[in-house]
């Protein structure tokens, strides 16, 4: 419950947390909403002797609706993200998805910078970026880069994004067809025992295109191409179904824990991603 | 070793300044150096609601927040929504329908209430269920904290009713 002694800082724009950033290196981390940085300095599983509070650094708070992309700055919150009718109408997965994230109070403080940096395969957010394709902006000393979310998870709290770089914004396509955020978890505010994210496009009677993330089933989230491409061209009937998770099966890796055996999971993987295809291809 | 920094907080109206860490918990604050002990600690990872404020307009888990991030913030606690003999609608309701037994996730349950009463002043009983789910109870079962949210909705919209209707009378009359 008690973390340790840290220094900190409350900067009020980037410059500012980079220089921190850069003068202290290692030792310093930036905090958003707090909301997996603090629970983890409570059990002293997170030592930071020098930490960034983000919530004066302007510029990260808006959402931003264009023709074709979507940007979301790294603060925005869950609960902003649920509230936003606008980005509900042009990215309904992201109002769903948030929506299975912890519970309320967590979501006025809990940001999509911060779910999608964290790095813990249990967060929902890295495999929904996936799913969309999203790109994630970083800076740091050398400025501005973007990092597909399908590039971004190395492993485990392992990500592309340096120690002295601050993700600042996500940007997603505009996504196009039916959507589905599925997830599979012992009570609310729990981390998925398996989530699934599918985002399909009906052209006609049969599948356009599809794109399938799944949650919390490997180290890092598992974008699942085979997935996707096992449902183009067919009408997503069952036998579509079946080869889509079956691709998907080949793609995680589960482990176990107190929520399950890894073949309960890979079997419990398999029902949700079949109601979050049919939920999805029911709204395509 | 102490890094206590200068830090002013807004409780209940009260404008509070003091040294302290800024690894203080925000929870500790309030009930340790302020007296504030209506908010309690029922975890340690940020589940059970018990420390439930509103800052700023929002519910927020104390224990989840050093005192650090929260300087400059406007705090709500319990002892702010109602006294004895002023009492809130929903700590009425609580008591009136026995949404209470130890009384221990009370404070976070009510203040969460009133945030989620405000953004929705007809919840369902699945909203209302929904929007409380980041308070967790041993005792009731929910079931009567349920009827009390709802019981406080019906009556906080009565008399909202009621004085949109004087208001109303009264710019009638003033059209007059």
């Amino acid at each position: 419950m008690i973390p340790a002694a840290f220094e900190y800082y409350r900067p009020k724009d980037m410059a500012g947390v980079l220089s921190i950033l850069e003068e202290h290196g290692d030792d310093a981390r930036v905090m958003a909403g707090g909301h997996s940085l603090i629970p983890m300095m409570k059990l002293r599983m997170a030592d930071v002797p020098h930490l960034i509070d983000l919530q004066d650094v302007g510029g990260m708070s808006d959402v931003s609706i264009g023709s074709d992309s979507i940007r979301i700055g790294a603060l925005v919150t869950q609960h902003d993200i649920i509230d936003n009718d606008a980005l509900a109408a042009a990215a309904p997965i992201l109002r769903e998805a948030a929506l299975q994230i912890a519970d309320p109070q967590v979501r006025y403080m809990g940001t999509v910078g911060g779910n999608v940096a964290n790095g813990d395969p249990g967060n929902d957010m890295p495999g929904l970026m996936q799913c969309l394709g999203a790109t994630f902006t970083v800076v740091g000393a050398d400025g501005e880069r973007d990092i597909p979310a399908r590039d971004f998870y190395e492993a485990a709290y392992m990500t592309a994004r340096e120690d002295d770089e601050v993700l600042t914004a996500v940007t997603i396509p505009m996504p196009h067809g039916g959507y589905a955020y599925e997830k599979q978890k012992r009570k609310i505010g729990d981390y998925a025992t398996a989530a699934a994210a599918a985002q399909i496009v009906k052209g006609g009677t049969t599948c356009a295109s599809a794109s399938i993330a799944m949650t919390n089933l490997s180290d890092t989230p598992v974008f699942s191409e085979a997935a996707g491409a096992a449902l183009v061209g067919t009408s997503v009937d069952d036998a579509a179904i079946k080869a889509a998770i079956a691709a998907m099966l080949g793609d995680i890796d589960p482990t176990e824990d107190n929520r399950g055996p890894v073949a309960f999971k890979k079997h419990v993987a398999g029902v949700i991603l079949r109601r979050a295809i049919e939920r999805a291809w029911s709204r395509a | 070793m102490s890094n206590k920094k200068h830090y002013k907080i807004t409780v209940n109206g009260k404008d509070e300044e003091f040294l302290a860490e800024p690894r203080e918990l925000l929870i500790y604050t309030l009930r340790e150096r302020l007296n504030i002990t209506g908010p309690h600690i029922g975890c340690e990872t940020s589940h059970c609601g018990a420390c439930t404020v509103t800052i700023d307009g929002k519910s927020v888990k104390a224990c989840t927040m050093f005192v650090a991030q929260a300087d400059g913030k406007d705090i709500t606690t319990i002892e702010g929504i109602g006294g004895p003999d002023d009492l809130h609608p929903l700590q009425n309701a609580f008591k009136e329908h026995h949404g209470l037994q130890c009384g221990y996730c009370t404070p976070g349950m009510i203040t969460r209430a009133t945030k989620l009463l405000e953004e929705n002043p007809n919840p369902t009983e699945e909203d209302i269920r929904f929007g409380m789910a980041g308070n967790i109870c041993r005792c009731t079962g929910y079931q009567n904290i349920v009827k009390s949210i709802q019981a406080a909705a019906a009556e906080m919209n009565a008399a909202q009713s009621s004085s949109s209707e004087v208001v109303g009378h009264k710019s009638v009359e003033a059209a007059e």
